[in-house]
């Protein structure tokens, strides 16, 4: 039995024992193995000299990285949490997307960012933030986000031996999930979206922190609806295989997209955008979407209005122009 | 990581700077009196014509990019007029092997440390890279958001000495650039870790219309690096002899001790912003004449006529040394930039998302 995060812990260290120029840094990291356990052990293996901590200045962190990634070396560095990225932002959009741009090519900055990210674990504000979508959205950078834990395993050793930087977005609802595998785990590459639960009716687009619901809410669909639904894992946002959304939209003709990141320009608007312009003719009803809510990412005590929920999905699905009108079994 | 052992100057006094910028010229170029020279050897004549040979050679490059701007053949330009013997200073007391970090206004250190005057250009030209090889030259990109390259500087300090190597880096910042985060979090990063990075600030005195008292209240910019235990030097930064010293003597520092230094260099921006700004909104043009009495130039080239060691003809083969690059920059900027579509697509990624493969084709479709 393993948990995400004793893969992604081994993750990190099969890429430091493969390749000496891996380095992890970032705050508690060391001594702790990082307020996550993710980092565990890695200092006592590798010595302070290629895993250790640093001051609390994330800026300096990711910018330090950038310097690294100039020499040669490989930075993996943590933010912690979603919300305590945003003081990196300026170096990890201005620089660390771009400086292969700005020099053609002469340096790299092959750095993963890792952003333990998303709401549901009773967190206290600024904990809690599904910041994907910026990422996303700047040129230069990749975004991935596992969903299970051979994904946490494969996807973040992808990341690292990536010459392009990626943003690497842990799950931390997920963290404690288990799965019956041995490590090193093995799963397809990153670019590729995966189906969790094949489907002929509606397709579930989703990834991270929301596939478990996702699948739960499509073995409620059967149970509750007769629907046979599909649920696609996308596993990296970008690059977001376009091919297998296009693939099982085409099929089912009728989707919704499941985000804990709000929806207003983001990821999940991308997502049904994509579907539209290439299923028109298969779609039996619009892309729908159900996501987290315009707001700042609420208390725990009102999370759950906040989070995707199961009922949301099934009465989104409940909403898709069927030629005959469900009622839903009590 | 540093052990105690390391820390070799942690006592406040001495990690503070003098408190008067350290000088060696008067501004007549005349040697001052030795008290205020901070205990500086005056540099050898060999060393001080090589800084006078590319001063002159700076100031002329400077003027000439400064009429390509206005005449539209840069998109813009960044004076660094006035800081000759900073951007000179900076540069020649590094080795082959040291890294420099400059900013968008330090294009006259980057023909110092060879790269070629018109690659030296791409960027305010209006290319979307930087037309050199960082790593063949050991310059980084110009940095346009303020301060956030000096991070750069101490990951690739501290990732050359993880290898065992010795290599210092020099980054310039500017006194707007102190007020930003990344100038904190650099000099922190690199006290804590041990890494020989030398922090220039030069203090021109103006960030655009935004005037140095609006900047700080601390006594000097070099006081600040007592905060993070950081070494300050405060030089008088139009007098080359002593920036060529201090400088010289801050890279022997940082080497020797693995340490970070930050030195000051009080100067003045003589020209606008840039070509696309107009200084007579917030300053008054007594103030710049004040200040051209004290050209870093004119100072130098006083001080070694007066002591003997340079000469007419000297002066008349830097003159003619520097036409022949302003000559060169002319040339070199006649054509327009035209790179085609493809090459915005190339570099992005090395692999890219097929997004951005298709949109290539669209734009390359309708070129």
């Amino acid at each position: 039995m393993v948990t995400m995060v004793q893969a992604l812990n081994r993750a990190l260290g099969d890429a430091m024992r493969a390749d000496p120029s891996v380095v992890v840094f970032g705050e508690d990291v060391g001594t702790l193995g990082g307020v996550f356990r993710v980092t565990d052990g890695l200092t006592k293996e590798f010595g302070p000299d290629r895993c250790f901590d640093t001051p609390l200045a994330e800026s300096g962190i990711v910018g330090v990285a950038v310097g690294m990634a100039m020499q040669g070396l490989r930075p993996v560095v943590e933010m912690q949490f979603d919300a305590f990225a945003y003081p990196a932002f300026e170096q990890v959009a201005s620089h660390v997307a771009k400086l292969r741009n700005r020099t053609r090519g002469a340096v790299q900055t092959p750095i993963v960012i890792r952003v333990p990210y998303g709401g549901g674990i009773g967190g206290v504000e600024h904990h809690s933030d599904s910041s994907e979508g910026l990422y996303a959205q700047v040129p230069g950078l990749k975004v991935s986000t596992p969903a299970t834990v051979s994904d946490a395993y494969v996807l973040l050793r992808e990341a690292i031996a990536d010459p392009d930087p990626v943003v690497f977005f842990e799950p931390k609802r997920l963290y404690w999930s288990t799965a019956e595998i041995d490590l090193p785990a093995s799963a397809p590459g990153s670019g590729r979206a995966e189906i969790r639960r094949p489907g002929s009716d509606v397709t579930l687009m989703t990834y991270g922190p929301s596939v478990p619901l996702a699948l739960e809410a499509a073995d409620a669909a059967t149970a509750e609806l007769g629907l046979d639904v599909e649920v696609l894992d996308l596993r990296t946002l970008v690059p977001l295989d376009e091919a297998s959304i296009i693939d099982s939209i085409s099929r089912t003709g009728r989707g919704v997209v499941v985000t804990e990141a709000p929806s207003f320009a983001g990821p999940a608007a991308e997502i049904a955008a994509l579907a539209h312009e290439h299923c028109f003719y298969s779609l039996a009803a619009p892309i729908r979407r159900v996501t987290g809510l315009d707001i700042p990412y609420p208390p725990p005590a009102y999370e759950h209005h906040y989070l995707p929920s199961v009922e949301r999905i099934l009465d989104t699905l409940l909403d898709l122009e069927w030629e005959e009108p469900f009622t839903r079994a009590a | 990581m540093r052990t105690s052992a390391d820390h070799h100057e942690t006592s406040t006094t001495r990690l503070l700077p003098s408190p008067v910028p350290v000088r060696f010229l008067d501004e007549d170029g005349r040697l001052g009196p030795e008290d205020e020279r901070g205990g500086f050897a005056i540099p050898t004549d060999e060393a001080l014509l090589e800084t006078y040979r590319w001063m002159a050679i700076g100031r002329r490059f400077d003027t000439e990019a400064s009429a390509l701007a206005r005449q539209g053949r840069l998109a813009v330009y960044p004076s660094s007029r006035g800081q000759e013997a900073c951007q000179v200073g900076g540069v020649l007391a590094l080795g082959s092997e040291d890294w420099l970090f400059p900013t968008y206004r330090d294009t006259v250190s980057l023909v110092v440390r060879g790269i070629d005057p018109v690659e030296s250009l791409s960027l305010l030209r209006g290319e979307w890279h930087c037309g050199y090889d960082p790593v063949a030259s050991r310059v980084a990109p110009q940095c346009t958001p303020l301060a956030t390259h000096l991070p750069h500087a101490v990951g690739v300090a501290w990732a050359a000495r993880r290898r065992g190597e010795d290599v210092v880096a020099m980054a310039f910042v500017g006194d707007g650039g102190t007020s930003e985060g990344d100038f904190h979090e650099a000099l922190n990063f690199a006290a804590v870790f041990g890494v020989p990075v030398v922090f220039l600030v030069q203090n021109n005195r103006w960030a655009i219309s935004v005037p140095l008292e609006i900047q700080t209240h601390a006594p000097s910019l070099a006081s600040k690096g007592v905060g993070y235990g950081v070494r300050g030097e405060w030089v008088d930064g139009n007098d080359a002899v002593a920036v060529t010293a201090m400088l010289a003597d801050a890279v022997r520092y940082a080497r020797a001790e693995r340490a970070p230094v930050l030195v000051e260099a009080l100067t003045y921006r003589m020209a606008a912003h840039t070509n696309a700004d107009d200084d007579r909104r917030y300053r008054e043009a007594s103030e710049v004449d004040v200040w051209q009495r004290r050209d870093p130039v004119s100072r130098l080239e006083s001080y070694l006529v007066n002591t003997g060691a340079l000469v007419q003809d000297d002066i008349d083969a830097v003159a003619k040394e520097s036409e022949s690059l302003a000559e060169r920059i002319r040339d070199g900027l006649a054509g327009d930039v035209r790179e085609g579509a493809d090459d915005v697509f190339a570099h992005v990624y090395a692999h890219p998302p097929e997004r951005l493969m298709r949109q290539r084709a669209d734009v390359l479709a309708a070129e």
